[in-house]
């Protein structure tokens, strides 16, 4: 299975996200940062760090459950249901600028779900995405403002994003695919 | 016991459905489902807190409320948690029903079943009637309450709110005090509390313990003293006079005198004791009014949570069950 992401690379990528956010935005005045659970969280939580030492701002961290949000929820007439955990946004997402974070963007739902399910929370002033890994294949007309890492990939293969807070380890792996 | 007591009863979850088309009582749940109910509950509560509170997961679903027997508060909630998932409820009371013009239970479901509702949740005075529905019905069914059988979303809900303080069931004495004999509630949180490993103890007139309750697993006793000492949790139950035939004591002022949770009696539990009671409450006979409104009473944060955990339930049963899937 090959490495595709090292723990330096992460380290490495996540360093120049939060660049890129603070030059784009001018700082980080009224912005926000939203994981999506699970992996998103981490990667929301070490990018708000980093803002922290670049700039000295402590910037809101907050996590998105999308589960109850997803398009295939109720299309298996029978079926187990996805688990459904806890959202924390603990601050008011009006007229925010949110940076909305998540490890792959794939076929795009994942994000239209954390949309919708935003929306619901209040008026941003804009949504931003961050994504680690854009691994191309897109369903819906989506598109990250922030890329780690663009991955040209195979619809049988998947992507592994492995992080030290869930995972014990910084990696993401390419698997699968017709081998 | 049908279900095995398991040990990390309140690690996350293992599972992630029920084995259940319908949740007809906690008797026939195990605790890790139970669990599962009370992680996803936790998930569903923090909704009611968002300026929007609902989420599209039961779009599209439909809901019918079946109440035969009066009832606001397991309505409301079941109602409310319904609206949150964004399904469609309808609610079906017996005074406007044809029941009245003499339809059997069945039939009344089959036709309701012949407009392809998605679950029905069943309120009636007769126990077992949710397990007729069950058998004839292809919708989940979800019980509200059978006659003097089980409510499991109130032990349920129960079980959230104790577990929201105690942090875990397991080893906390429960003492259960009032009307045993007429109480679904006290059969499902019985089941719940046993399963999940609680020490429960049962407490109230003589005439009002039914015969063979140690044989559930929980200790029985007429002194109220012996039941509320060193109590983590105090669960008063309601003088059910609607469905008393016959004196089972001699007045409720009586009853007060002997079971009635006051201050003074308060003091012989822990000191974090946690009152609880499932509504509706008689002030000054199974519980007064400084121990209903005082600084111990978790009674209206059971009623909020109770929308929480209708929700858990409403989701997890509307994927249908596993087991199906896998036959």
């Amino acid at each position: 299975m090959p490495v595709v992401m090292d723990a330096d690379r992460i380290a490495r990528t996540l360093t120049r996200i939060a660049h890129e956010i603070v030059e784009r935005n001018k700082g980080v005045d009224d912005l926000a940062l939203v994981g999506v659970r699970t992996r998103g969280v981490h990667l929301a939580r070490r990018l708000a760090r980093t803002l922290k030492e670049i700039t000295g701002d402590e910037v809101p961290t907050g996590a998105l459950d999308i589960t109850l949000y997803r398009d295939d929820l109720m299309r298996h007439a029978v079926g187990p249901q996805p688990l459904v955990r806890r959202t924390e946004i603990p601050f008011s997402i009006d007229d925010r600028k949110i940076l909305l974070v998540d490890d792959v963007l794939y076929t795009g739902r994942t994000t239209r779900a954390a949309l919708d399910a935003l929306i619901d929370f209040g008026r941003p002033r804009g949504i931003q995405l961050i994504v680690l890994v854009d691994r191309g294949h897109r369903e819906l007309p989506i598109k990250a403002d922030y890329v780690g890492k663009n991955l040209p990939t195979a619809p049988d293969e998947s992507v592994q994003v492995c992080l030290q807070e869930s995972d014990n380890r910084d990696e993401v792996v390419l698997q699968g695919g017709a081998a | 016991m049908s279900a095995p007591v398991i040990t990390k009863v309140d690690d996350i979850a293992a599972i992630t459905s029920l084995r259940r088309k319908d949740l007809l009582g906690i008797a026939d749940m195990a605790a890790d489902e139970i669990t599962l109910v009370l992680d996803t509950a936790e998930a569903m509560k923090e909704i009611g807190s968002r300026p929007i509170k609902k989420v599209p997961a039961l779009r599209g679903k439909t809901v019918v409320n079946l109440f035969f027997e009066p009832s606001t508060r397991t309505r409301t909630s079941f109602e409310i948690a319904e609206k949150r998932l964004s399904a469609d409820t309808l609610n079906i009371a017996i005074a406007s029903s044809s029941v009245v013009k003499g339809e059997t239970l069945a039939d009344t479901a089959l036709n309701i079943e012949a407009m392809q509702p998605d679950m029905i949740v069943l309120r009636h005075s007769s126990s077992g009637a949710c397990h007729l529905l069950s058998r004839i019905c292809r919708s989940a069914i979800i019980n509200a309450g059978d006659g003097m059988h089980e409510h499991p979303t109130q032990a349920l809900l129960d079980a959230f709110t104790i577990r929201e303080h105690k942090k875990q069931l397991q080893g906390l004495k429960v003492a259960i005090i009032g009307d045993l004999l007429h109480s679904r509630v006290l059969r499902s949180n019985i089941q719940l509390l046993t399963k999940m490993g609680a020490d429960v103890w049962v407490c109230g007139p003589p005439t009002l313990i039914p015969t063979g309750i140690t044989r559930s697993g929980v200790r029985a006793t007429t002194r109220v003293d012996e039941a509320v000492a060193d109590a983590d949790v105090i669960m008063l139950l309601r003088i059910q006079l609607e469905r008393m035939e016959g004196a089972f004591f001699p007045s409720l002022r009586e009853y007060f005198n002997v079971f009635g949770m006051t201050p003074a009696r308060l003091r012989l539990a822990k000191p974090d004791v946690m009152i609880m009671h499932p509504g509706p409450m008689n002030r000054g006979v199974e519980i007064s009014s400084e121990v209903a409104d005082g600084p111990y009473s978790v009674i209206l944060e059971q009623v909020a949570n109770g929308v929480a955990v209708r929700m858990a339930v409403l989701y997890l049963l509307a994927g249908g069950a596993e087991h199906e899937a896998a036959a």
